[in-house]
């Protein structure tokens, strides 16, 4: 059985093709203002790297914030339920997930089939989501992974406002202007915003394994935050952007006609 | 996108529908036009003692203040306007959003009902909310007419205790502290009488304290009907039901209509009519919902779910009572419970022990009784799961939601939230809340 899923964010589309269960293609690509064509281009994209025409499909999940634009979906389901089922067919022993986005941040309780029993989605701000650490990247002027190597190389903790994307960056100006340490912004940027989002995933009452996914996990500098924040240690997923295309696509192999 | 259902239950219109629109439009038409008739207006908070000033004639309106800034906020491009004109004068985003949506009526001198704001002949507040408490004072003040603002301090402690030992909670009123808000409500009428130069007749309040009593207890009676499978009744359905009761609990008028409804409940649950015909799931809520954005409560149909009451719908008239064994029930009529008025200080004290016995006075003080009746109500509304409003516009009934969440949490019980404001449209995101609801849904294996 071929199922997709597709993930549609606020910033990438993520596709992943499951054949009985394995993963034989994926695919990102950039969602730009032609929402439905950039879901479509990704999408087809992934059908032509392996070779996989549209009729051998059995199903296709959509989930993600942009959902509702995959015309072409047999069924949409939330990303986090998504979230859920697909860390629990990777690493079974998870029961607190964290899932940074671009726009959204994300904690969720689940039991060993993958089912919800609780979970928090960060309240009507970017200062806890993956599109705030890219500004202030901008900010400093240098490349997301320049950003995430310098946090780590700094040992000094500076509180900033981690309640407001824009409070938060004119500190950030008024820290470059002082003349702080680049290092030291970069870690006081993710330790304001891994104290939010620890106070998210603290709603749902953590318990271990814990998972950290989404396209944030692949940035180490938040990472290491994060982990002192909550004194745990995450389960790294190789690819953590797809968690949540791999759970629709996992969804739609396992439900019922 | 919710799976197509099919109908499993009969429904039918509400029969009592178009008569509480009714009585809802001709009691903001009574008070705007008090004077006229050589009637007394006065204004405060719901929930109030209103049978007291019930005694000074049959001519008295009130425009109680919570319904009224409801009305507002459900008038989204009105209350934009009131919120400006608050915020111009001052007052900042973070005050309740009820008082701020009345302030700017008054400020805008703009009557959501039609005409000019009509000004109160006084004012009276109960000291329960902090803010509330200022509400009716910065009222009188940005009129500047010296209005009489009458204030009664009912913060007496908790009326509920925990049985250790059952677990369920029992009242345990402090005598003295009742005593203390009678006093208050004594002094109060000889005050009013200097003010209005009318003579304060016991036999109305008599009158209006029966009134009370038995509308508080159909009001009850009504939501314990809709603990029937199918509900007949969603939540939508009450808020346009229970506002009577915010409105004016001493009417007549009003008992004799709850006495219909729940009569037409009643008659509901006998023939099986659900309010929402492929109901496979209920939900309750908290406490206000964003009043502007009441769609939320269509929006979990589609599921099959429909929400059956919420602690703020049920409670807000403080008409139930705790049994024993923790099953909630109406509070007894004074005719049931075999009372007699024949005083004015009986009556008082009987008013003055419902106010302190106010579940959401005990909340501002301690939070485990509130707990301890979401769950109760969820177990006997047989729910699915509850939604809860982190409601920003309300800092008297939003205290302690969080820990009202875990503990419900820790029971097991599915929960979702969502923020938002009642009053004030601005910090409603409904995109964003219904994309949680349907994740909500998702959870509970509805989709």
């Amino acid at each position: 059985m071929i199922t997709v899923g597709i993930d549609v964010g606020a910033k990438n589309v993520k596709v992943v093709i499951l054949k009985d269960n394995d993963i034989i293609g994926k695919n990102i690509g950039l969602m730009e203002i032609d929402r439905k064509k950039s879901v479509v281009e990704a999408f087809e994209s992934c059908l032509a790297s392996t070779g996989i025409t549209k009729k051998d499909i059995h199903r296709v999940i959509a989930t993600g914030a942009g959902e509702g634009i995959v015309d072409f979906a047999h069924r949409k389901s939330s990303v986090v339920t998504c979230d859920a089922l697909g860390i629990i067919k990777l690493q079974p022993l998870v029961r607190t997930v964290i899932d940074i986005g671009a726009n959204e941040t994300r904690a969720i309780k689940c039991d060993q089939t993958g089912k919800v029993l609780d979970f928090a989605v960060n309240e009507k701000c970017a200062a806890g989501s993956g599109a705030f650490v890219e500004a202030m990247a901008r900010a400093m002027e240098v490349s997301l992974e320049e950003f995430a190597g310098l946090s780590l190389t700094s040992s000094k903790s500076i509180p900033i406002n981690a309640q407001c994307a824009i409070f938060a960056e004119s500190e950030v100006v008024s820290l470059v202007h002082e003349e702080t340490d680049r290092n030291d912004i970069c870690r006081a940027v993710h330790d304001a915003m891994a104290g939010r989002i620890a106070a998210l995933a603290r709603r749902v009452r953590i318990e271990k394994e814990v998972a950290l996914i989404g396209g944030v996990a692949r940035n180490r500098g938040m990472v290491d935050s994060l982990k002192r924040e909550l004194e745990v240690d995450f389960i790294l997923i190789e690819n953590p952007e797809y968690i949540g295309a791999f759970g629709a696509a996992f969804q739609g192999a396992v439900i019922s006609e | 996108m919710a799976t197509e259902l099919k109908a499993k239950y009969p429904t039918a219109p509400l029969k009592c529908w178009a008569k509480v629109k009714e009585l809802r439009q001709k009691y903001y038409q009574d008070y705007a036009l008090a004077h006229e008739k050589g009637g007394i207006r006065w204004s405060g908070g719901a929930a109030n003692l209103e049978p007291v000033p019930a005694g000074l004639g049959r001519d008295v309106y009130m425009l109680t203040g919570e319904p009224y800034g409801a009305s507002i906020a459900y008038d989204r491009a009105f209350a934009a306007k009131c919120h400006a004109a608050a915020e111009q004068a001052g007052y900042p985003r973070d005050l309740c959003a009820y008082m701020r949506n009345y302030w700017g009526s008054k400020l805008l001198k703009t009557y959501a009902f039609g005409g000019p704001f009509p000004e109160p002949d006084f004012y009276w507040q109960f000291h329960l909310c902090c803010s509330h408490g200022k509400w009716y004072q910065e009222a009188a003040r940005i009129e500047g007419k010296g209005r009489p603002v009458f204030i009664t301090d009912v913060v007496v402690g908790p009326y509920f205790k925990r049985n250790e030992r059952t677990g369920h909670f029992y009242a345990d009123p402090n005598k003295n502290g009742i005593r203390y808000i009678a006093d208050q409500v004594h002094e109060h009428i000889e005050r009013l009488e200097k003010i209005t130069g009318r003579t304060y007749q016991d036999e109305l309040l008599f009158e209006a304290t029966e009134n009370y009593f038995n509308m508080t207890s159909l009001w009850a009676e009504i939501c314990i009907l809709n603990q029937a499978i199918p509900a007949p009744l969603d939540e939508k359905t009450i808020f346009s039901l229970y506002v009577l009761g915010a409105l004016n609990k001493s009417s007549k008028q009003y008992v004799d209509f709850y006495r219909e409804l729940r009569d037409e409940v009643q008659d509901r649950v006998s023939r099986g009519i659900a309010a929402l015909s492929t109901e496979r799931a209920r939900i309750m809520s908290d406490i206000q919902p964003p009043w502007g954005f009441l769609e939320i409560f269509r929006y979990i149909e589609q599921f099959g779910c429909v929400s059956v009451g919420s602690m703020y719908s049920i409670n807000l008239q403080f008409s139930l009572d705790i049994k024993e064994d923790g099953t909630l029930r109406p509070l007894p009529t004074l005719k049931e419970r075999g009372i007699e008025l024949k005083s004015r200080d009986q009556c008082l004290m009987l008013l003055a022990d419902h106010l302190a016995s106010n579940l959401w006075g005990q909340n501002m003080q301690e939070h485990t009784l509130k707990n301890y009746i979401m769950e109760k109500i969820y177990e006997q509304w047989h729910c699915n799961g509850i939604m809860i409003h982190y409601n920003r516009g309300c800092e008297g009934l939003s205290l302690n939601v969080a820990e009202n969440r875990l503990y419900l949490i820790e029971k097991g019980i599915p929960v979702v939230t969502y923020e938002g404001n009642m009053g004030d449209e601005r910090e409603f995101d409904l995109a964003e809340t219904l994309k949680r609801i349907d994740t909500f849904m998702e959870t509970l294996g509805l989709k």
